[in-house]
């Protein structure tokens, strides 16, 4: 049951629904009746996206492409912009390789726009980071209200790698975006980072699965959130220690602000643990404003509305910080600007 | 300066101040004191807008200005203070981020143009020096993995930055060893001025030989049970508050 595959076979029960476990709050079955018609090529010229100024090789990609494969053994940072847009509605799947050579340093920075039509969208990501190489992806979707998408990456990694991600997101009609990480452990480091703002009628889902599957892996995960008006945030983090990955230290945390009554965010943070030799934790935090903070702040001087801008945009620059690349940080602070209206 | 008639105020339809009438005229600084549930806290509270303190009765005005119609934001650019007796911790604030952005946002208020950058970095380096703040911690979120003693130190170190005229110190000396205790009394010392009025809320009359009131009221039950000079303090020390209790 995925999205692509219901695509290929234009078949609406091959998508996952709630009876799927890890699909329960982005239901796509009971969503779409019928699948749009594939989208219709693009004529005009197409968008590069946030990134292509601050890349080596700019990539853009309107609708549906074939497969296509980026490598790179650069042992000097390479900076790849992914730029994926969903324009004039229709249905389309699109899917990548992207292959880091042992002791390759390469710098992902994707994006995704969707305009104001209806589409359904599926990116298929399949991502190797050689042995002692460095991928830092970070993912900023900023799909259109009416889109629907999923994008789905599978990260396998080689020993010493190190992969960093960060996942910036306004939500869409509906829209998931899974991680996936194969973890050899063998002194392998993941950081899995993301940050939902929500409002309007908005739904964003952040699914990771980590396996660590050697001795000596680490992980550390934090994604924050802010939901508004009717919009609701999912949060789903799995780590998983399989039997005899010892030392493994793996920390997750998820922390959401609920700014209306009506916003929602569920969230399952889960540890399977096999081994026995391990460090792990997770923090999990949902709930409204701190009104004691905000008195704070006011009577200082500052009026409400600044009070809750500042506050809220340190609550999201926790994630912004840990982004490594400068460039991307800055244009995630501004999105975070941008998304928080200050 | 402050003018407080007749105030009532309740939290949750209970009635925590019932009637307390106090004058502070610039220049000076009062202390209230009082036995703990009298109201000293809410008094706080109800002068700078806390949510959830509904003033059912009376008037408390600055400068013959009505303070209780502002809301928390404009009482403070109109230069009313509060020093926690608890400081919020800000994760992801620095310090100095926070107090450029509330002084700011208090100009603004005032119609007065924002301070450059420059011009607040020396500000903050030689208020930090004169309250022996190490200028680094400024730079760190503010409050978040402070020290009691830092804390207070912080609200000393925001109140000489951002000049209130009118200043209430509640139980400023709780938590304080007897260094920060000076350090902070010398901060709150050098502000002293005849055009600002202190009020300071404590319980136990030590902070008091550091920073000399005026004029010492009992609070208790909710109004003013007595006042009187510096003495009044030594008083309730030797005999506590047992009598006002019995009183009310």
């Amino acid at each position: 049951m995925s999205l692509a595959t219901a695509l290929k076979a234009n078949d609406v029960t091959q998508l996952p629904s709630k009876r799927d476990e890890d699909w329960k709050w982005t239901d796509l079955r009971g969503l779409l009746r019928v699948l749009p018609p594939p989208s219709e090529p693009f004529a005009g010229e197409a968008p590069v996206g946030p990134f292509a100024s601050l890349a080596n090789l700019p990539i853009h990609v309107v609708n549906a492409s074939d497969p296509f494969v980026i490598r790179s053994a650069s042992v000097e940072p390479y900076v790849v912009a992914l730029h994926f847009a969903a324009l004039g509605g229709g249905s389309h799947s699109a899917s990548a390789q992207v292959e880091v050579a042992d002791g390759g340093h390469l710098i992902l920075l994707e994006s995704y726009e969707g305009d104001g039509a209806d589409y359904v969208a599926n990116l298929d990501l399949k991502i190797t980071v050689g042995a002692k190489a460095r991928l830092e992806r970070i993912v900023l979707a900023a799909d259109g209200a009416e889109g629907v998408s999923v994008s789905i990456a599978e990260v396998t990694l080689g020993a010493e790698a190190q992969f960093a991600q960060t996942v910036l997101t306004d939500g869409a009609r509906r829209q998931r975006i899974e991680t996936r990480v194969a973890h050899p452990g063998a002194g392998a480091a993941v950081r899995l980072d993301g940050a939902y703002l929500l409002a309007g009628k908005r739904h964003a889902d952040l699914t990771t699965v980590v396996e660590h599957l050697g001795v000596d892996g680490t992980t550390s995960q934090l994604t924050k959130g802010v939901v508004r008006d009717q919009s609701r945030g999912v949060f789903q983090g799995r780590i998983v220690v399989a039997e005899g990955a010892d030392r493994t230290d793996a920390r997750m945390g998820h922390h959401a602000l609920i700014l209306s009554d009506k916003a929602e965010v569920d969230a399952k943070p889960e540890l399977l643990i096999f081994a026995d030799d391990v460090q792990c934790a997770h923090g999990n935090t949902i709930g409204a404003f701190d009104q004691d903070a905000l008195f704070y702040a006011q009577q200082r001087g500052m009026p409400e509305e600044v009070a809750r801008a500042l506050l809220t945009e340190a609550f999201v620059g926790e994630v912004i910080d840990r982004i490594e690349h400068e460039g991307a940080r800055e244009a995630a602070r501004l999105w975070a600007a941008k998304g928080l209206g200050l | 300066m402050l003018s407080i008639s007749n105030l009532h105020a309740e939290i949750d339809g209970k009635a925590i101040l019932k009637g307390l009438t106090l004058d502070v005229p610039a220049g000076e600084v009062h202390a209230i004191m009082g036995p703990n549930g009298a109201g000293k806290s809410t008094l706080s509270y109800v002068l700078t807008g806390r949510q959830g303190y509904e003033v059912s009765e009376g008037t408390a005005t600055l400068d013959g200005e009505d303070l209780l119609s502002l809301d928390p934001s404009e009482r403070a650019a109109r230069g009313v203070f509060l020093s926690f007796q608890y400081p919020l911790e800000i994760p992801g604030v620095p310090a100095l981020t926070f107090i450029r952005t509330a002084m700011n946002a208090q100009r603004k208020a005032r119609g007065e143009a924002e301070i450059t950058a420059p011009a607040f970095l020396k500000l903050a380096r030689a208020t930090a020096a004169s309250l022996k703040i190490d200028f680094e911690m400024l730079k760190r979120a503010l409050n978040v993995g402070f020290s009691g003693g830092e804390k207070k130190r912080m609200e000393i170190f925001q109140m000489a930055m951002l000049s209130p005229r009118f200043l209430i110190l509640d139980e400023t000396d709780s938590g304080l060893d007897i260094d920060a205790l000076k350090i902070v009394a010398d901060g709150v010392n050098a502000m002293r001025s005849p055009e600002r009025a202190m009020l300071v809320i404590t319980h136990y009359q030590r902070l008091l030989d550091y920073i000399k009131p005026d004029r010492v009221h009992v609070l208790a039950d909710g109004r003013i049970a007595e006042s009187g000079g510096p003495e009044l303090a030594h008083e309730l020390e030797r005999e506590g508050y047992d009598k006002y209790a019995r009183a009310a």
